[in-house]
């Protein structure tokens, strides 16, 4: 998947604007996936208490989880042309060691673009959103590249 | 999965929150679908795809009934939809993973519109009973 100049740039832009780094919505991102499709809990056994949507949204490993993983994503953006060259080393980690199936990173970028569409509201336009898909698929098919 | 008396009572208050504009957000979401999804345009190859086409605020309108339909029929879904289920198997034949593309550009679009009342429990409710309407589409497919 080739992720061209124009995108690029409107990725740059827009995470930005999000200063990824302290996003509000960072906070969310992985509860919203833990409360939305409870069976990926399975994969955040060592992460406390998450028997109830209150214990989820209140999880600092959690809330810390949501950091890294949308501070990966910033780091995607800056290595739009080499993505599957940025995420070799996570991909390893997530087939070797942590055993996720990929799967599940289709659904977290989809809970990510939820997020920004509520946080944008109608700036987050179906081009934005198209954009957004992209870098998720992106990102996703990246992560599940080294595989085996 | 099986909506709970929860989950029904969330998309209800929402659906009811929604009112007259359900039209206009189906339109939306069949609009962001075509834009995300460039796939799904070959089921309407036929429609004008522009922005602002009639056809396609038609056909919002319509995806938005149906729904409406159904979230007032929510305790019997499969005999509500029964006729949408028929046409989508025989007639229209929309591969299923298309509803998938479809329920997530409508939650993406409400999530825009009513980002406060958008809460991780709404959210999971309403992905459940687009799944279950989506469900009830390809039941007859084979």
């Amino acid at each position: 998947m080739m992720v061209n100049m124009s995108l690029a740039t409107c990725l740059g832009n827009s995470s930005r604007a999000l200063k990824v780094s302290d996003f509000p919505p960072a906070m969310v991102l992985s509860h919203r996936l833990l409360v939305v499709y409870p069976w990926t809990q399975r994969f955040f056994d060592n992460f406390g208490n998450l028997s109830s949507t209150s214990a989820i949204m209140g999880n600092p490993k959690v809330k810390a989880h949501g950091k890294k993983v949308l501070t990966s994503f910033g780091d995607a953006i800056k290595n739009m042309d080499n993505l599957k060259g940025a995420f070799a080393k996570l991909s390893e980690l997530h087939c070797d060691k942590l055993h996720v199936d990929p799967e599940n990173f289709r659904l977290l970028g989809n809970v990510l673009v939820i997020i920004l569409a509520s946080h944008f509201g109608k700036e987050f336009t179906p081009d934005m959103q198209a954009m957004w898909q992209k870098l998720v698929a992106g990102v996703a098919t990246a992560l599940a590249h080294k595989y085996h | 999965m099986v909506l709970s008396a929860a989950d029904k009572s969330n998309v209800k208050a929402c659906w009811g929150k929604i009112g007259s504009h359900a039209g206009d957000y189906g339109t939306e979401a069949l609009e962001r679908t075509f834009c995300c999804f460039p796939t799904t345009k070959t089921y309407f190859h036929h429609f004008d795809l522009s922005h602002g086409s009639a056809q396609v605020k038609a056909h919002g309108q319509k995806v938005a009934d149906a729904l409406t339909q159904a979230v007032a029929h929510i305790n019997d879904l499969p005999n509500a939809l029964s006729a949408l289920s028929d046409l989508h198997a025989y007639k229209l034949r929309v591969d299923p993973v298309n509803f998938k593309l479809l329920s997530h550009c409508l939650l993406v679009t409400l999530a825009c519109h009513h980002p406060a009342e958008f809460t991780p429990a709404v959210h999971a409710s309403l992905d459940k009973f687009f799944s279950a309407v989506s469900t009830v589409l390809t039941s007859k497919y084979r």
